[in-house]
């Protein structure tokens, strides 16, 4: 498979089916495993890295989940076609600035993604739409199986999966859920949130990860510790507490929709308004107005056919989509008027925000949409 | 609850940091903590205070600069990049990360998945502790014609673990 193909079809988990999509974008499970007694990517010479990676790659695409997979060396791939990578969410950040000696090897549905040579000899991923991150961890977890079965993998019988940073020691494991939280950011609860996460050893991160800035009202929620707790319970636990949060969300739209509706179809209307008309126009801003015009399409605003074109937007006014799509490159100022003209033009046919049929639905009391049970 | 560093008294000096927005926790007595100058927080760094607990050992055992015999990493590198260079340097610096990885995790054990080697390295080691405990026994109760034949069979097995 090429590249062109990888880019001409959005992952699975861009096209929002899974349960509890409205709020949770997409969920992710990551393994971290190295070979045992060769220097970890970070240490190993480029002789040695290349040499590993030759012996990695061939068993990972003999895999019959990756059966007409893409797989790529990282010194093939083009700048932007890297952070294009990154913008998926198909390789992390630190893989995109690796070179000889690293590859990536993913799947045509983009539901896996392998990356060899990354911080770690082998970091494999799961990702789905929606919150299913069991369904995720199977799918790790049996790769990872049929792997180990052809490969050595460090592991100790204390500390289990020896791993480049100890922070990963143990299961290797990191899961994670990317979360929509325009209610809690709006009723400025989400601090609240993340303190009382943080209190039961989860992190919560900006869009990217590690160290990167909440945009969009978009959420990372994950696993802070690996080791002394099992896979399976690592999973249920996150799941529940995503649960929770889902949960907070919903009664935090409600009370906005009850008790600060002017505050709500102001943020809504101007949201609308500044994306139909602008004329240029930063990642940051169209991530922050796309979230609010994504609310208004859970609330009922808009008309539910108008989702995916907005989940789709979300990706590709993402600057290296963006420069894709164009076949070019460009300097921030014309990024910025390519992203205003893309929002347009695909917002031409999106009808005018319908607060009265909020206000209907919210007014029937019990029977508003977005319920708890969703 | 006990020191982390002398492990003998019970800690009166609870220290988290939060460095590059990873929490960090340390337990320390009151002597452990005078002598790592924790009194004093100015210019006070727990990665620091955990690494340096390790370098102290070391010098102690008079070597200061431990290299992991498999991939040559030393401990410098790992105060340097805050990653470790093989999976050999989880023995070589053993001691010095077992703080690390008290501080860093819910747990100090691994209870998760094994792989299937492991499966069978655990069953030779599960049956080396039940031959060494009845060689012991022996020993004690002065049985030497069981011990002679418990320490070949250990023998065996260690012949069986090593390969």
């Amino acid at each position: 498979m090429k590249f062109s193909n990888v880019m001409s079809t959005a992952g699975e988990w861009l096209r929002g089916e899974g349960p509890h999509h409205q709020i949770v974008i997409s969920s992710r499970v990551r393994f971290a495993r190295n070979l045992r007694n060769r220097a970890f990517p970070g240490w190993a010479k480029k002789a040695e890295r290349t040499a590993i990676l030759d012996l990695i790659r061939p068993r990972v695409e003999e895999l019959p989940e990756m059966q007409d997979s893409f797989s790529e060396l990282l010194q093939d791939l083009s700048a932007l076609e890297k952070q294009v990578l990154v913008e998926r969410h198909l390789i992390s950040r630190e893989h995109a600035a690796k070179g000889v000696g690293s590859a990536v090897v993913m799947n045509r549905r983009q539901t896996l993604s392998i990356m060899i040579n990354e911080e770690d000899h082998l970091r494999m991923q799961s990702i789905r739409s929606g919150l299913q991150l069991k369904q995720a961890f199977k799918l790790v977890d049996k790769v990872d199986s049929a792997l180990e079965s052809k490969l050595e993998f460090a592991y100790d019988q204390r500390l289990g999966y020896l791993t480049a940073c100890p922070t990963n020691v143990g299961t290797g494991m990191r899961a994670s859920a990317m979360l929509h939280l325009p209610g809690l950011v709006l009723s400025e609860l989400i601090n609240q949130v993340i303190q009382a996460v943080s209190k039961i050893g989860l992190a919560v991160r900006g869009l990217y990860g590690e160290g990167t800035e909440a945009m969009g009202n978009l959420f990372q929620i994950s696993n802070q510790t690996t080791l002394g707790e099992k896979e399976d319970e690592i999973v249920g636990r996150l799941t529940k507490v995503i649960e929770t949060i889902i949960g907070k969300e919903h009664d935090a739209r409600q009370v906005l929709i009850q008790k600060k509706s002017n505050t709500l179809w102001d943020q809504i209307g101007r949201a609308y308004g500044v994306l139909t008309y602008a004329h240029a126009m930063s990642s940051k801003e169209a991530l922050n107005l796309l979230s609010i015009i994504k609310l208004g399409v859970d609330l009922g605003a808009f008309p539910e056919d108008r989702r995916l074109p907005i989940d789709e937007l979300f990706i590709d006014t993402q600057p290296a989509h963006l420069q894709k799509t164009s076949q070019q490159k460009l300097n921030a100022e014309e990024r910025d008027h390519l992203r205003a003209q893309i929002i347009r033009e695909r917002l031409k046919l999106f009808p005018k925000p319908d607060i009265s049929k909020i206000m209907r639905e919210s007014g029937n009391g019990a029977t508003a949409r977005p319920s708890n049970n969703e | 609850m006990l020191c982390d560093v002398c492990k003998c008294n019970d800690a009166t000096v609870f220290l988290t940091q939060i460095l590059e927005g990873k929490m960090q926790k340390v337990n320390l007595c009151d002597a452990c903590s005078k002598e790592k100058g924790v009194q004093d927080p100015t210019g006070f760094a727990l990665a620091d205070l955990l690494l340096g607990i390790g370098a102290a050992e070391e010098i102690e055992k008079g070597a200061p600069t431990q290299r992991c015999p498999v991939c040559g990493f030393t401990q410098a590198d790992f105060k340097k990049t805050g990653r470790l260079g093989c999976s050999s340097c989880y023995v070589t610096f053993g001691e010095g990360l077992n703080t690390l990885l008290k501080a860093m995790h819910k747990g100090t054990e691994h209870v998760g998945k094994l792989p299937q080697r492991a499966h069978r390295a655990v069953e030779l080691n599960d049956r080396m502790r039940t031959l060494t405990e009845n060689l012991q026994k022996a020993v004690a109760e002065e049985n030497y014609e069981t011990a002679a034949s418990l320490r070949d069979q250990i023998k065996q097995l260690e012949h069986e673990l090593a390969s």
